[in-house]
């Protein structure tokens, strides 16, 4: 009974939350139209907005955002298969497991932007050097839920698989991977989600061309209206991933008890 | 079996659990440093100095005058942005959490503010605050406050309902109940959003002085870079791990402290 309105957004709640979105849209228009702020720092909404609707008519910005695009793309591909192979294996062997805990403990903590000038020192102003810090950052969300994950086989599946005399492959396929499944999709989520910001931020500190890029041009050319229409687009950017892969998450994992809801 | 011998197993044990002990943790990191020893001997390849030489660098470079001038200033920046996201997030998630209307009314808006990458807001900051201190705290706060706001209005809302309608039916306090049973209750969940937040508000700091400043870790660093002192670069890049490691240890210390009757309850119910 419950299932549909748990589904849909009630219209009470949509239509308060167009009321906050319009609320804070009219508090932005309000405080360079007050003067609180010189709209040459705070430029108008409604310019912003306008400009982000020119914006997305432009190729050239279609373009940027591919760049930007591709390397998160190829950065968190690189990143998954790297981290499920490598957290699979340390995860599975006990002895892999405590002798790289350390190793792992002191790497993950690492920004990975302080990464920045070693890969720019190696590639230079290139798409390879803003993949190295992608992957370095996005690689821990993955490889960590990986080692967790293949770990949490449940004791009686794993003396029922077994019983049942099932073979090495057949344990990889029927058994550990179905529990790490939920795990992987998680650090995936994630490493979506950091690999973007990674993404624009390695754009904006290196200089290869994208988003990231053109964000650090309109600051540096002084042009307000361009930097808050392309913070306004990052934001969007930022929302469909996380929506996407939320929706992936829920798809790949509706057999799961999580997701089905029911009581145990 | 005499006593003896039962002895003597028993310190042949306590023996080798202390070598494994030591073993496990430190083998693999030894093996490394050797490994990438051996390999930067070998080599030609410049950006890749020796252990050795990155420690040298290190001493020379943080230890003295430096440590005053760069370090302790993004210490401070740094330690200040934490400690606003940390008030600011759950006062506004406390406030945000127990009352539903205002919840429907800003969720949408903080959905959004949270998928902003959050080093965006550097020039942001940099056009309304110029290039300051207040800056880069205020462009810290502003990206590490979203996992803290966010987790803690989940946190208030999931307060068990048996608790919430005891307090009710006890008539305590509107202050009582807030300190002794949504802040209490929220807190594994304001924890996990800390946890979060502490890495973001490390990358901004970083991030926010290699682009505007004229001190501090991030700005030695990419300086380094450019003038192609690579052993400094990477002693910076060493610091900065050893920040990064010794943050996530005191958070691990502060955690078991501020939850240690969340994780005893959890093991009494897993037992």
């Amino acid at each position: 009974m419950q299932v549909p309105s748990v589904r849909r957004p009630r219209p009470r709640k949509v239509l308060l939350g167009a009321c906050g979105l319009v609320g804070f849209l009219l508090c932005w228009q309000l405080v360079p139209a007050l003067g609180l702020v010189d709209p040459q720092y705070l430029p108008y909404a409604t310019d912003v907005l306008v400009r982000l609707a020119e914006e997305l008519r432009d190729l050239a910005f279609w373009r940027r955002l591919g760049f930007t695009m591709t390397s998160w793309a190829i950065g968190l591909t690189v990143a998954t298969l790297a981290a499920v192979v490598l957290g699979a294996v340390v995860g599975l062997v006990p002895f892999l497991r405590r002798a790289t805990h350390t190793l792992i403990e002191f790497l993950r903590p690492i920004p990975s932007v302080a990464l920045i000038p070693l890969a720019v020192l190696m590639f230079g102003i290139q798409l390879q050097a803003a993949l190295v810090v992608i992957v370095y950052a996005s690689f821990w969300q993955v490889f960590v839920q990986m080692i967790y994950g293949v770990a949490d086989v449940d004791v009686v599946a794993r003396d029922t698989a077994r019983s049942f005399r099932l073979n090495r492959r057949q344990r990889l396929a029927y058994l550990v991977l179905p529990t790490a499944l939920p795990y992987l999709v998680t650090g995936v989520r994630l490493a979506a989600a950091v690999a973007l910001i990674l993404a624009i931020t390695s754009e904006m500190v290196i200089g290869n061309p994208g988003v990231g890029r053109m964000i650090e041009l309109s600051r540096s050319a002084g042009d307000a209206e361009g930097l808050y229409a392309l913070v306004v687009l990052t934001g969007l950017l930022g929302l469909l991933v996380n929506i996407v892969f939320r929706l992936i998450e829920r798809r790949s994992l509706a057999w799961h008890q999580s997701v089905r809801g029911e009581a145990p | 079996m005499t006593a003896r011998t039962l002895a003597a197993t028993g310190s042949r044990d306590v023996g080798r659990r202390v070598l494994g002990g030591l073993l496990y943790p430190l083998g693999l990191p030894f093996l490394v440093l050797v490994c990438w020893g051996l390999a930067s001997t070998g080599t030609t390849n410049r950006f890749f100095p020796g252990p050795l030489a990155i420690l040298s660098a290190f001493r020379e470079t943080w230890i003295g005058p430096a440590f005053v001038d760069d370090v302790l200033p993004s210490l401070y920046r740094l330690g200040l942005g934490i400690a606003a996201s940390i008030v600011v997030g759950v006062a506004a998630g406390t406030v945000v959490g127990l009352s539903r209307g205002i919840g429907d009314v800003v969720e949408p808006l903080l959905e959004f503010f949270r998928a902003i990458p959050p080093p965006v807001l550097i020039p942001v900051g940099m056009l309304l605050l110029g290039i300051t201190d207040t800056m880069k705290v205020v462009v810290i706060v502003s990206g590490a406050v979203w996992p803290i706001l966010l987790n803690t209005i989940d946190g208030v809302r999931s307060i068990d309902s048996v608790q919430s309608d005891t307090a009710r039916s006890f008539r305590i306090g509107r202050r009582q109940r807030l300190w002794s049973l949504v802040l209490p209750a929220a807190s594994p969940r304001i924890m996990t959003g800390v946890r979060q937040a502490l890495s973001i508000a490390l990358i901004l700091m970083v991030i926010s002085e290699m682009f505007a400043s004229s001190s501090g870790l991030g700005y030695r660093i990419a300086y380094f870079q450019r003038n192609y002192l690579i052993a400094e670069m990477w002693s910076g890049i060493l610091l900065l791990g050893l920040v990064g490691v010794l943050l996530a240890a005191a958070f691990g210390v502060v955690e078991r402290r501020v939850l240690r009757w969340y994780h005893g309850s959890r093991a009494i119910e897993r037992a």
